[in-house]
């Protein structure tokens, strides 16, 4: 028998699968746990064949833009790729949001969209819209699917793309004919993109040229990012600032990356970093920057950042990411991990002398900003405190709890008064600051670890906004806990026309708020209503206790209207140009 | 200050809107930007003319770069290179003014490609300045209507942009 007859029996008795359980093969290649989805026409064929799996679940939403924020979280909580599924049209719209917070914020995920079949598309045939045309700008790549035989390695390529270099969400665009035609399923076990090969390992050279710098600096100085949290590399940075006892700072999406509890941590800086960390990053001779990015709400004014003369040494997997903002003296592409760890050999290698005597006066100049104790709050006997909340809440939780928040005043305490310990605890949208993330990512956190303690810590405007997904935490049974810090204020509009706009407060009351008690009862979970500051410890043991373990809790707590975020650097100014509140 | 960026990218579908969507999304500037497929036919080839400073067209290239279907990306500023575009214009040349028009067109080496009782059409190669250079020389009520396809540029000698 020649080798060609053999295929051709080969080819008749390999099975044939529909398009919808290829791409059901894909997932379960991947290890995928959990798919977040909505379903809809286009996509029939899809859930016909989850219907008929259970190697992952799925996770039914009340609104895609949920889906889409849940796997974001479960990406952002466990490294793992996240995996959403919603329908064409108006699914792919409302996953659009979802997509561009995960986007903004480096977050691999894969989406999959349904599409309508290849012959209708470009007719405006219902439920159509050009999907990879929308998400275009807000995705790392996306793929429209016109071949049964390109589901296999475009599936490969998404998990791919998403999962390396510097991480974001991939869109893949399935026609609904191609869901139902027949082929052969064959994963392939390697990808090769001659377009796309990610620099892992940094130059050598650069390293050396890097640590040289920092040994004899005068005043030396780490900022780090949330490149340190996506690329794991948290104990090679906390070997590394330890070292050599630089102090070390951390943008909002870093925090974690460093444990902020560690005597050199000077806590977040940027916008509302704690007065300490803006100052040293001021006046710092040496700066090395890992897995940071130099943003707005970071730098503030790059003119007035670069007033002081500074080297700058950054390390990022993103070459774009250099140079963007800021100058860089010493630019270092590669993996913050693998650049870190080739630091820390070369440390303990070359044993570099430091300027000990400066780097003590530079702790010293440091310990006396941090002496000067901005971020201390007064407790108030008839008002609550949101800081006095955010502190108990992480006494009652050990500070050992996964966070998350919206967006606003209530995500800027929750980031400077609960010191995060480990890295990817602190689950937020940073870069999009999507109003709404709160509760889906809790839902995202709470299924990849069922046993954890997960609150939402939101506010009583972000949490109206995927409202919606309390439903969902019931048919899943997730204990989440949702602290929403209720100042009848979509409070940072409200801080901003107080300070900006003399006090013209334009549309920022929440008037015709729900009670939210009843509305989480109405939703079978338990609410609890806190009003006064004396009450705030017990209600939160009680909603974190035993007795409520298995439930979710909707905690509104009451808080002083008149509370704003401190310290401020106003848009446009200067790190060290803060308004340092009622305390200076 | 103007730059001419040659990019080498897969021959795919949405791959020129990424990178217009690249341009328009982060207000970089595009004078010009012709495509098409190279001898290989799973990559096309793109020039696009644009200016900025320094530090804009690094972060122009570095974007191009992270862009998943884009394989090379040659700034030709950075060598010596060649530059040339197509234009056709259609002029008026009536029967006073036809013999002026074709010494016009022989000057700038241009070549005349239709003809009608009335006008001629001009095929003419060369820098964009040559052919403004052209235009800035017709009577402007001669011209009737002119295509330009933008700059195509290749780098001297051995400068190759290749796989």
């Amino acid at each position: 028998m020649n080798q060609a007859s053999i295929t051709d029996q080969q080819d008749e008795t390999t099975p044939q699968f529909t398009g919808a359980e290829i791409l059901i093969k894909c997932l379960h290649a991947e290890n995928v746990q959990f798919v977040f989805g909505y379903p809809g026409g286009a996509v029939l064929n899809i859930y016909d064949a989850i219907y008929q799996q259970d190697q992952f679940e799925h996770i039914l939403v009340r609104h895609e833009q949920a889906a889409l924020h849940a796997a974001d979280a479960y990406a952002r909580a466990t490294g793992k790729v996240g995996v959403a599924l919603v329908t064409s049209g108006p699914g792919a719209t409302n996953a659009v949001t979802g997509i561009a917070t995960a986007y903004m914020d480096s977050i691999p995920m894969v989406v999959i969209s349904g599409q309508v079949p290849t012959y209708a598309i470009g007719e405006d045939a219902f439920q159509e819209c050009d999907t990879v045309g929308i998400t275009r700008p807000c995705v790392k790549h996306n793929f429209l699917i016109k071949d049964i035989n390109d589901i296999a390695p475009v599936m490969k390529k998404a998990f791919h793309v998403a999962a390396t270099g510097r991480p974001g969400p991939v869109l893949v665009d399935i026609p609904k004919d191609i869901t139902a035609t027949l082929n052969q399923f064959e994963y392939p076990e390697t990808v090769e993109i001659r377009s796309y090969n990610p620099i892992t390992k940094g130059h050598s050279g650069q390293i050396k040229k890097a640590l040289k710098l920092l040994s004899e600096a005068k005043r030396p100085m780490v900022y780090t990012g949330g490149g340190v949290v996506l690329g794991n590399a948290s104990e090679e940075l906390t070997q590394f600032v330890r070292s050599l006892g630089l102090p070390t700072t951390s943008t909002l999406m870093g925090l974690g990356g460093f444990p902020a509890t560690d005597k050199q941590s000077l806590g977040m800086l940027g916008m509302h970093g704690t007065y300490e960390a803006n100052m040293a990053m001021q006046e710092c001779d040496v700066l090395i920057a890992v897995g940071a990015r130099f943003d707005d709400r970071v730098i503030g004014n790059p003119e007035h950042f670069l007033s002081r003369p500074r080297t700058i040494i950054h390390i990022d997997i993103d070459p774009s990411s250099i140079s963007k903002r800021v100058k860089i003296d010493v630019p270092i592409v590669g993996d913050v991990k693998s650049v870190l760890a080739d630091l820390n050999t070369l440390i303990e290698t070359e044993k570099p002398v430091q300027n000990t005597a400066a780097l003590a006066d530079w702790m010293q100049q440091i310990e006396a900003w941090r002496g000067k104790r901005f971020s201390d709050f007064v407790l108030d006997n008839k008002l609550i405190k949101p800081q006095q909340v955010i502190k108990t809440l992480y006494e009652v939780t050990k500070g050992d709890a996964w966070i998350t928040s919206d967006v606003g005043q209530h995500q800027m305490w929750a980031a400077q008064y609960y010191p995060f310990d480990k890295p990817r605890r602190w689950i937020n949208s940073g870069g999009l600051g999507t109003m709404g993330v709160g509760l889906p990512y809790a839902m995202g956190v709470q299924l990849a670890y069922p046993d954890a303690q997960v609150a939402c810590v939101t506010g009583e405007a972000s949490i109206q906004m995927c409202i919606q997904e309390l439903s969902t935490c019931q048919q899943y049974k997730l204990p989440i806990k949702v602290i929403t810090l209720n100042n009848r204020y979509m409070g940072m509009v409200r801080q901003w026309q107080e300070f900006f706009y003399e006090n013209r407060y334009s549309e920022s009351y929440m008037n015709a708020l729900p009670d939210f008690i009843k509305l989480a009862e109405a939703y079978g979970h338990v609410g609890i209503q806190v009003t006064n500051p004396a009450d705030v410890e017990d209600a939160m043991k009680e909603a974190f206790g035993p007795k409520l373990k298995d439930r979710m809790v909707f905690m509104d707590i009451i808080t002083d209207q008149s509370e704003n975020v401190f310290p401020m650097v106003p848009n446009g100014k200067g790190l060290s140009e803060m308004i340092t509140g009622k305390n200076s | 200050m103007r730059h001419i960026i040659s990019i080498l990218m897969e021959n795919e579908p949405g791959a020129l809107s990424r990178v217009a969507g690249l341009f328009s999304a982060r207000g970089y500037n595009i004078e010009s930007l012709t495509v098409a497929t190279t001898e290989d036919a799973t990559l096309s080839r793109m020039t696009i003319v644009t200016s900025g400073n320094d530090a804009v067209i690094e972060q122009i290239i570095k974007q191009l770069n992270k862009l998943i279907d884009v394989v090379k990306v040659l700034d030709l500023n950075d060598g010596k290179h060649i530059e040339r575009e197509l234009m056709l214009i259609k002029v008026k040349a009536s029967a006073s003014h036809r013999d002026e028009m074709k010494r016009m067109c022989d000057i700038f080496r241009g070549r005349i490609i239709d003809v009608t009782d009335g006008s001629f059409t001009i095929e003419l190669t060369g820098s964009g300045h040559k052919l403004d250079a052209f235009i800035e020389s017709l009577d402007k009520s001669a011209i009737l209507e002119t295509v330009r396809t933008g700059a195509s540029g290749i780098g001297r000698g051995d400068r190759i942009l290749k796989l």
